[in-house]
Formats: structure tokens, C-alpha cells, sequence
């Protein structure tokens, strides 16, 4: 096991010896979880600026301007004005559920960065069950939801509540069932062996057998994370802002965040298993072998983007679902494709 | 490594992970209650209806459909999570494998044809169509 090769690089920096004890190993955990979270914070920030920009330009508006240049300060005004906004607590007699979900939710979205490979020798924690803990903990945000929409004391928010939950659980089942391709392809439910795996084959992407899981999976990501078209849950023309319309100041800027560490997660997700993550095809980088040159965390970081795009995108253009098409869509069309996509796998790779 | 003394020390990181989650989403709002300011008021705290003053209860009645989804949920879910560790062990069984878990997959199919006649998938008040 090569759990600790991340480790190597920070003791080399500090000096330390690689077999040293207890407590260095432990401030080493935590530099490198610090490292994490505070780098994906910024990314979260200038992920909304993007968000605003490239939505601004795609229906011919300039996006935020006003703030530094081109307004790239925007994000940072956003969140100290959250930060000094007052926090309301409504009449409720559920207070401390009101207060904990936005904890949730948050909780969430940052503990399932722990598994994620950012690139080969980078990872918090290289566990064997990668995938099967990232759907895990990330349904731990239904809690979340459901909590803030019981507590809230508040029509809109309790619909918008179960309206969620129903949908995060069935596009669950999808989600769930469109990665075991996958899993029969690389023969491990470990993100950084699912990689390698994919290093194995010319092509060097799941994305290309595996398109009809791909399909899958992108349309489940998209309703997991609640963006459009599948943002039912907080419709603000039906339900003013579905869960979390009683949430004011830094309460709300939670679920904000955590639905913005949610699309990250996804996108490395996506980008992990179907994308080839960290590395490129084989037959790209023989061709061009100065490639190799390359650190393997920009491509991951222009793959993660790229796909954080296409969220984007998919926002500027489509409208929103009516909920009984999303239903549907989760159940009568998804999870037989998800199927049939676990069965035509199984027999390809039996016959191969 | 036997059974007995086995340490997941590969998780402790996950762990650790998890703690300063849940710290750094209960940090935030700790240290923002020492900066922003806080006047409640009664009406300020009335539950938000588009500015009528709220008629009913909140915990209204429900659809029974959500009861259902969650229901075909947790029995989807497991057949899922059935399904990993047979896509892990794919390579080394073979053909027994394939036969066994096709076997699983029309059983599976079964219970959701069913569900899906009884008609557990629609949404529509008026008894739907079942076109996309």
C-alpha cells in the first residue's frame, strides 16, 4: 500500500522521517486536509464568478464588472456581505434542527473530498471503497434538506423540502447503478486504480465504452446538485426558494456553498471515472510525448472546469423540468438504461 | 494481516476529515456571531408566505407518492450496493458470475415492472400518461 506517497512530498519539505511518529503523521493529515479545503473554498468563490460571467456572456451581458477588474473582486464582496448579514432564526419550535442543517449539508459536500485523487500522488486518504463512500456521504445532505424544510416552520420550505428529497433519492438509484460499469471495467471501487485502469486501454477514457453509463451518470449529477434544468428544489417562481427560503446571511451561504462542493465533487466524479482524471490517452501522449512534461493536476483541473462548463451551459440554455417529467425521467428512463448499460458491460467483458 | 488485529489506518484520514467538516461548517457561523448584528423582532420572524401573514400549519398533508419513492428507494439502493462487490470480483468469477447476476437483474426487473403497472412512477393528479 502507497497510502502515504503524499506524505513522502510534506516530510521531504519538513524534514521529517518517513517512519516518525504519531503526532507528525497527524499534522500531516491535517496540513494536507487544510491544503484542500482552503483551496477548494477559492474554487467555490471564482466557481460563482464563472458561473455569473459565462452565463452574462451567453445571454449578451457583460456578467459582475463593477467590483476590481472585470470584476473579479465580486465573490469576495458576496461573502463579506453574507458574513455581516443578520443570521434570522424564524418562530420555530425546532431551532437547533433549523440551525444544524446548513452544518449538514456542508459536512457533506466537504467530507466527500477526502477520497478524491487530485492527481497521482495527491489524495487525502486512498481508501479501497472510494466510490462507494462519495455516494455515501453525499446522500448525507438529504438530511440536510429535509431538516431545514421540516424546521423551517414554512409551507414553501417544507415542499420544497420533500420535493428534494424525493428527487436526490431517486436520481440516487441511477447515479448508483450508472458507475457499477465501471466498476466491472477497472475491477475496483478505488478512484486512483479506476484511473490507472483506464491508462491500461489506447483510448485511455471509460468515456468511450462507457457512454451510455456516462449518459447516466451527467444527467443524475446534474439532479443530484440541484442545477438546472432538475432545480426543482428551489423553483424560486413556485417555491420562492424551496428548503432553504427562511435561511438568511451565512446560514444560507452554506447550502450555497455546499451545493457548489457538491458540483466540484461531482465533476471529479465525472472526471475520474469517465474522463481518464489526472492523466491523458496513451495515444495522445505517444504521439506528443513532451505532454509527459505536464503536471498531471492541470489536466485534471481543465477537465473539472470543462465539465463545470457544461453545467453552465446546460444552464444558459435549458428551461426548468415540470416535477412529475423529472419523476419520470429518473425512473422509466434512466435506471433501465443504467441497466441494460450493467448488462451489455458484463457480457462484452465476458466475451472479450 | 489477520482479522483480529487489522487497524484501518488508510481511514483515519477520512475521519480526521470529517471532524474538521463538521467544524469548519459550525466555525463559520460561530465566528459570524460575533460580528454581525442581530434585532429580532416578531414580525421579522413570521414564517415567509409572499408577505401574507401564514394561514395553517406548515406540516400539511402530503402526497403518498413520496412514501412510495422513498420506499422503491431503499429497495433499489440495496440492489445496487448488491451489485458492486459482484462488478469487483467480475474478472476472477467469470461466466458463473455473469449467469448468476443476470439471474439478479431480471428478478430486480420483475419487482420494478410491477411497480411500474401499479403505476408507482406517476405523477400525474389525473392519472397520467405513460409517454415521456
Amino acid at each position: 500500500m502507497d497510502n502515504y506517497a503524499i506524505y513522502d512530498g510534506l516530510y521531504a519539505i519538513l524534514g521529517i522521517p518517513r517512519d516518525c511518529s504519531l503526532l507528525l503523521q497527524f499534522i500531516a493529515i491535517m496540513i494536507n486536509i487544510v491544503l484542500v479545503i482552503a483551496v477548494v473554498m477559492l474554487h467555490v468563490a471564482y466557481a460563482t464568478y464563472f458561473e455569473r460571467k459565462v452565463i452574462g456572456h451567453m445571454q449578451v451581458r457583460l456578467g459582475p464588472m463593477r467590483v476590481g477588474w472585470h470584476g473579479l473582486l465580486q465573490p469576495i464582496a458576496d461573502g463579506l456581505k453574507l458574513f455581516f448579514k443578520e443570521d434570522i432564526v424564524p418562530a420555530t419550535d425546532f431551532k437547533a434542527v433549523f440551525k444544524l442543517a446548513p452544518i449538514f449539508v456542508v459536512f457533506a459536500a466537504l467530507s466527500s473530498l477526502a477520497v478524491i485523487p487530485f492527481f497521482s500522488t495527491f489524495y487525502i486518504a486512498n481508501i479501497n471503497i472510494g466510490i462507494l463512500y462519495i455516494l455515501a456521504i453525499s446522500a448525507v445532505s438529504t438530511y440536510g434538506i429535509i431538516m431545514a424544510g421540516w424546521a423551517s416552520n414554512s409551507k414553501y420550505a417544507f415542499l420544497g423540502s420533500l420535493r428534494s428529497a424525493a428527487q436526490l433519492i431517486s436520481y440516487e438509484v441511477a447515479m448508483g447503478l450508472s458507475l457499477v460499469g465501471i466498476m466491472i471495467m477497472a475491477g475496483s471501487l478505488n478512484l486512483k486504480e479506476i484511473v490507472s485502469a483506464q491508462q491500461q486501454q489506447w483510448y485511455g477514457m471509460y468515456l468511450f465504452p462507457q457512454f451510455l453509463g456516462f449518459f447516466v451518470f451527467t444527467v443524475a449529477a446534474f439532479a443530484e446538485t440541484n442545477r438546472v434544468p432538475f432545480d426543482l428544489p428551489e423553483a424560486e417562481t413556485e417555491l420562492v426558494a424551496g428548503y432553504f427560503a427562511e435561511y438568511s446571511g451565512m446560514r444560507f451561504s452554506l447550502f450555497f456553498l455546499g451545493e457548489y462542493i457538491a458540483m466540484i465533487v461531482m465533476s471529479s466524479m465525472s472526471v475520474l471515472c469517465f474522463w481518464g482524471g489526472w492523466t491523458l490517452p496513451p495515444v495522445i501522449t505517444n504521439a506528443i510525448p513532451q505532454l509527459n512534461m505536464v503536471p498531471g493536476i492541470v489536466w485534471f483541473v481543465l477537465k473539472v472546469y470543462g465539465h463545470i462548463f457544461v453545467f453552465y451551459w446546460v444552464r444558459a440554455t435549458l428551461p426548468r423540468y415540470r416535477y412529475d417529467y423529472l419523476m419520470r425521467l429518473g425512473w422509466k428512463v434512466l435506471i433501465p438504461l443504467a441497466l441494460a448499460n450493467i448488462v451489455i458491460t458484463s457480457i462484452v467483458k465476458y466475451l472479450a | 494481516m489477520t482479522p483480529g488485529n487489522y487497524l484501518p489506518t488508510e481511514y483515519l484520514p477520512v475521519l480526521i476529515m470529517m471532524i474538521v467538516a463538521a467544524i469548519f461548517g459550525a466555525g463559520i457561523i460561530l465566528v459570524g456571531g460575533l460580528v454581525r448584528l442581530r434585532r429580532p423582532y416578531k414580525d421579522k420572524l413570521i414564517p415567509y408566505e409572499s408577505g401574507i401573514t401564514p394561514v395553517g400549519e406548515p406540516g400539511i398533508r402530503f402526497r403518498i407518492s413520496f412514501y412510495i419513492v422513498a420506499m422503491l428507494f431503499v429497495i433499489f439502493d440495496v440492489e445496487a450496493v448488491f451489485l458492486y462487490p459482484w462488478a469487483i470480483v467480475y474478472n476472477k468469477i467469470g461466466l458463473y458470475a455473469l449467469i448468476e447476476m443476470l439471474l439478479f437483474i431480471v428478478i430486480l426487473l420483475v419487482g420494478y415492472i410491477y411497480a411500474w403497472k401499479k403505476g408507482a412512477f406517476v405523477w400525474d393528479s389525473r392519472g397520467g400518461s405513460d409517454a415521456l
